[in-house]
């Protein structure tokens, strides 16, 4: 009996999961066109799932080893299945094969089970909760099915009752793994994901054979040329439709809700929401059954939405309110710890950039910094003849005047911050000291757009930009040296699609070289107990983690790490224009940070960016760590007899006896 | 605040917003003027009322960049009208807007390019032979030909004026912010450009014209030996205590008077 009912099941399955496919396809198909390579893209996902998706996966051991045998036991069974139970070919070894994958399944699926006992609050809960009872209902009936296959059992072991109830659990099992895959439920990611890694719209984020960095973090130039292409994503079908097939491929695992420091400051964002919104939206619906932790303070079930129509409300409610999009900072936590591979920060800067392009409504000071950017080339409206007026006793070479340099020196708009004023005094000390040939802009500087990029401002970016790379194009020099992470990205990483490539360095990275290069004569100084925070756009946008440490380590310091570090350092709050758009929150993000800090006993926090040094030093607390810049601390690390003006006359006259 | 574009509501009130090209203090680069921007928005905030944008003045690369900043703010057209350099804008004007008829008229109080003299609301106030109000604050309401509104006075008082209709009503700083003036419709809307007759300005081009020097600030010598006494000499109200009213006097007198207070204060030397 069994054997007539088992190839109709698994066959009425794939069936019906055929039908699903298409249908999904044509959700996903509302999106906007972007050509992807389909056949090379197939082709690459083996190794994008096995390499770059395990990489992500494996940080949690227990969990990539569940989801290997729970996934892996599912793949071989399924396919054995079908040739088993579907063709009848149980000969051989066949059948002892598929009951060693639907066992190893089965133990896997124990621990899906387990996990879901006393599941973490960023786990989502709903359809979820079933699963694991789905897999051992495929598991477990695969498994008794195989029995009489492979002659372990009779045929007609039990009796036609026993066949009735086994065929209803495998039926129940396929109903969750096949087809489930694609009429929704939690199987969608394995189809929706395979797909997305094929299709991804960063391909270069993955790993490849030969090498390279992997890594794709620029943001993604809106054609400002074309007066019919779109101003951002109105509405979910203005999403390309490789955006819309990875917001389908979420699993709901909250990583990206455990990092995201808007969620953990009781901002109204978290970004396991924001996709299911999105995967609501493009289906069309409301997010009433959405099973995970809200947006803080902004209860489930009052907003809806469909592919046509707006994502943010003019007035009242839609799919997603517009302080959700301004509360990220950009940190791309949630993107790095995503195992989908999902871009969460594009989506949100493609909703906010038709915000502000299209409606206008930048909130808070974001249309004050924008007016500025336009008008005075700074975020502050700082008259931009004023650069260097921080610099007057510097006597700094202006490469207006030279023509060339090794090293032009991007200061960025710190230069109007007297905190950071003193990170780039420390900065010139220090490469004077190593008799770097540097020049800097001066006035000739811009903003190099990085904060009106990220409050969705294109069109103030890319003018920005053009106006900068058309500067630089006058110029010659072998690389930029900039102690800002946002200049340093946006000129290494954004600045190429508008036509400017530049060999960029951040200044830790640069301050590496010069001691390696035993350019700096480092005498150790004591500095206690010092711990190093990663800015998020020198360390998960630009892969920088070893050179600051390194540089430390020169400086003889005993350096001690946050819980949070490296890749999974949180942000200080400084990003993505936050500090402009100001969402409130519960607590502050930087007070977040220092909190990590003072954790680890440190006395002292070095840190790379100007952001960063303002937000962490924003921080009021008893005993608050001391907040340092990396070049500060070379700088006070090469003794009083490398003082920045009077190295600086001396470096002049040399280079102008040589130039002379 | 949202950006629908051009209120379209039927029977509604006409009103018109004078623009001009701005120059930013810092950068001198064009832009929309402050003060004009700041009429738009209270033209803007008006319930069901047409707003139209006209601008006259010279056509360059500049001020059209300038003049779609008041697009952005959430405009389908704006009706430019081309006048020559060194024209006199005011007849051009006069005609569009007898043609137009609007029941309402904003401008800025003082444009930041050209002569700035502030004069043109009341050369239009008076061509038109309309009441013009200067320093508004707020349009409370439009109600049977006549508006209800609020005249910013210093430090924050406010005086509630009823002026009949059709009225001229200037802004400057105590006029609401100006929205965010937004890429998309900016690019999009478009300028149409009215042709009209041009005059010169035969008394501009007689003068000559050299920037400003920036003018000495008088100090304010506080002499206060508590914070509550400082704080009272930072609020208090900038008043002349010393001064006279002279009425029924012969111009002589009232000149000997001016004369010898611009002595006493140290303007004039001898």
């Amino acid at each position: 009996m069994l054997d007539i009912l088992l190839p109709i099941l698994i066959f009425s399955a794939l069936a019906l999961a055929a039908i699903g496919a298409v249908r999904r396809i044509r959700l996903w198909r509302q999106g906007r066109p972007s050509p992807v390579p389909v056949l090379r893209g197939l082709a690459a996902v083996p190794r994008r799932y096995l390499v770059d998706l395990h990489h992500v996966v494996a940080r949690d051991k227990v969990m990539s080893n569940t989801h290997v045998a729970t996934a892996g036991g599912f793949v071989a069974a399924m396919a054995l299945a079908i040739v088993v139970h579907g063709l009848g070919l149980a000969e051989g070894v066949l059948g002892w094969l598929l009951l060693a994958a639907s066992a190893t399944m089965f133990a896997g699926s124990l621990f899906v089970a387990r996990r879901r006992r006393d599941p973490p609050a960023r786990l989502s809960k709903g359809p979820w909760m079933r699963l694991p009872k789905s897999l051992m209902a495929f598991s477990l009936g695969i498994f008794a099915v195989t029995l009489p296959a492979v002659g372990v059992l009779p045929a007609d072991a039990g009796g036609w009752l026993v066949a009735v109830l086994l065929a209803a659990v495998v039926a129940w099992g396929l109903a969750e793994l096949v087809f489930g895959m694609t009429w929704g439920g939690p199987m969608k990611h394995a189809f929706a994901g395979a797909l997305h890694l094929a299709f991804h719209r960063r391909p270069t984020r993955f790993s490849v054979k030969r090498g390279g960095e992997g890594r794709s973090t620029g943001l993604k130039a809106l054609d400002l040329d074309d007066a019919d292409a779109p101003l951002g994503v109105e509405k979910p079908a203005d999403f390309t439709w490789n955006q819309l097939l990875g917001f389908d491929a979420c699993v709901q695992c909250g990583r990206c809700e455990a990092v995201c420091p808007a969620f953990a400051a009781g901002q109204p964002l978290n970004p396991k929401k924001l996709v299911q919104d999105m995967v609501v939206g493009m289906v069309g619906g409301s997010d009433a059954r959405y099973a995970g932790s809200p947006y803080p303070g902004k209860p489930v079930g009052e907003h809806a939405g469909d592919p046509h129509g707006p994502i943010v409300a003019r007035e009242g409610t839609a799919l997603v309110d517009a302080e959700t999009l301004w509360s990220c900072t950009t940190c791309r936590a949630c993107v790095e710890e995503c195992p989908m591979m999902i871009e969460h920060v594009d989506a949100i800067v493609d909703m906010r950039r038709f915000l502000t392009l299209e409606r206008g409504e930048t909130p808070n000071k974001g249309a004050e910094v924008l007016d500025n950017l336009i008008a005075t080339d700074n975020p502050g409206g700082f008259d931009p003849g004023s650069r260097l007026h921080w610099a007057a006793d510097l006597d700094l070479p202006l490469i207006a005047d030279r023509g060339e340099a090794e090293v032009l020196l991007w200061l960025g708009d710190g230069v109007f911050d007297m905190r950071n004023q003193r990170t780039l005094r420390s900065l010139v000390k220090v490469l004077r000291a190593a008799r770097v040939d540097f020049a800097v802009l001066g006035n000739e500087e811009r903003d190099s757009g990085d904060v009106a990029r990220r409050l969705g401002d294109e069109a103030t970016f890319q003018r920005l930009a053009r106006r900068n790379i058309a500067t630089l194009s006058q110029y010659r020099f072998d690389r930029i040296v900039t102690c800002d992470p946002h200049s340093f990205h946006v000129l290494k990483n954004e600045y190429g699609a508008l036509g400017g490539d530049y060999e960029v360095f951040h200044h830790s990275t640069y301050l590496h070289t010069l001691i390696e290069a035993g350019a700096l004569s480092i005498t150790p100084t004591a500095l206690g107990r010092v711990t190093y925070h990663d800015p998020c756009y020198l360390g998960r946008y630009n892969g920088e983690y070893a050179a600051p440490r390194a540089v430390l380590e020169a400086l003889g310091v005993e350096l001690v790490e946050m819980a949070r570090s490296g890749y999974r350092s949180r942000c200080c709050g400084g990003g993505g224009g936050a500090p402009i758009t100001d969402v409130p929150g519960k607590q502050r993000i930087p007070d977040m940070r220092m909190n990590d800090v003072r954790e680890t006993g440190a006395e002292l926090v070095a840190v790379g960016c100007p952001q960063c040094t303002a937000m962490l030093e924003g921080v009021v607390a008893e005993d608050r760590a001391e907040i340092k810049d990396i070049a500060e601390l070379v700088a006070a690390a090469l003794g009083d007899d490398a003082t920045p003006a009077p190295a600086a006359s001396d470096t002049r006259r040399t280079t102008e006896e040589v130039m002379g | 605040m949202s950006h629908d574009t051009t209120k379209q509501a039927s029977g509604g009130l006409d009103v018109a917003v004078l623009v001009s090209v701005g120059r930013h203090p810092l950068t001198a680069r064009a832009r929309r003027a402050d003060h004009d921007a700041r009429a738009v928005e209270l033209a803007l905030g008006l319930e069901a009322a047409r707003v139209r944008l006209i601008h006259a003045g010279r056509n360059d690369p500049d001020s059209e960049a300038a003049l779609r900043d008041y697009l952005g703010m959430g405009f389908a057209s704006l009706t430019r009208i081309d006048q020559p350099a060194g024209a006199d804008v005011l007849p051009a004007l006069l005609e569009a807007l007898r043609e137009a008829a609007p029941q309402l008229l904003f401008t800025g109080s003082r444009a930041e390019t050209g002569e700035g003299s502030g004069l043109l609301p009341y050369l239009l106030g008076e061509a038109l032979g309309w009441p013009v109000v200067t320093g508004i604050a707020a349009v409370e309401s439009v109600e049977g030909g006549t508006a209800t509104l609020l005249q910013a006075l210093p430090r924050g008082q406010r005086r509630r004026l009823r002026v009949r209709l059709p009225a001229l009503i200037s802004v400057d700083e105590a006029g609401p912010a100006p929205r965010q003036s937004a890429y998309g419709p900016a690019r999009r809307g478009t300028l149409s450009a009215e042709t009209r007759p041009a005059e010169t300005d035969d008394a501009l081009a007689g003068w000559t014209l050299e920037p400003a020097r920036a003018r000495p600030k008088r100090l304010k010598i506080v002499k206060a030996s508590s914070a509550r006494e400082r704080f009272k000499a930072a609020a208090a109200k900038a008043e002349g205590g010393g001064g006279q009213v002279l009425t029924d006097v012969t111009p002589e007198q009232g000149a000997e008077a001016i004369f010898t207070l611009l002595k006493e204060e140290g303007v004039l030397r001898h």
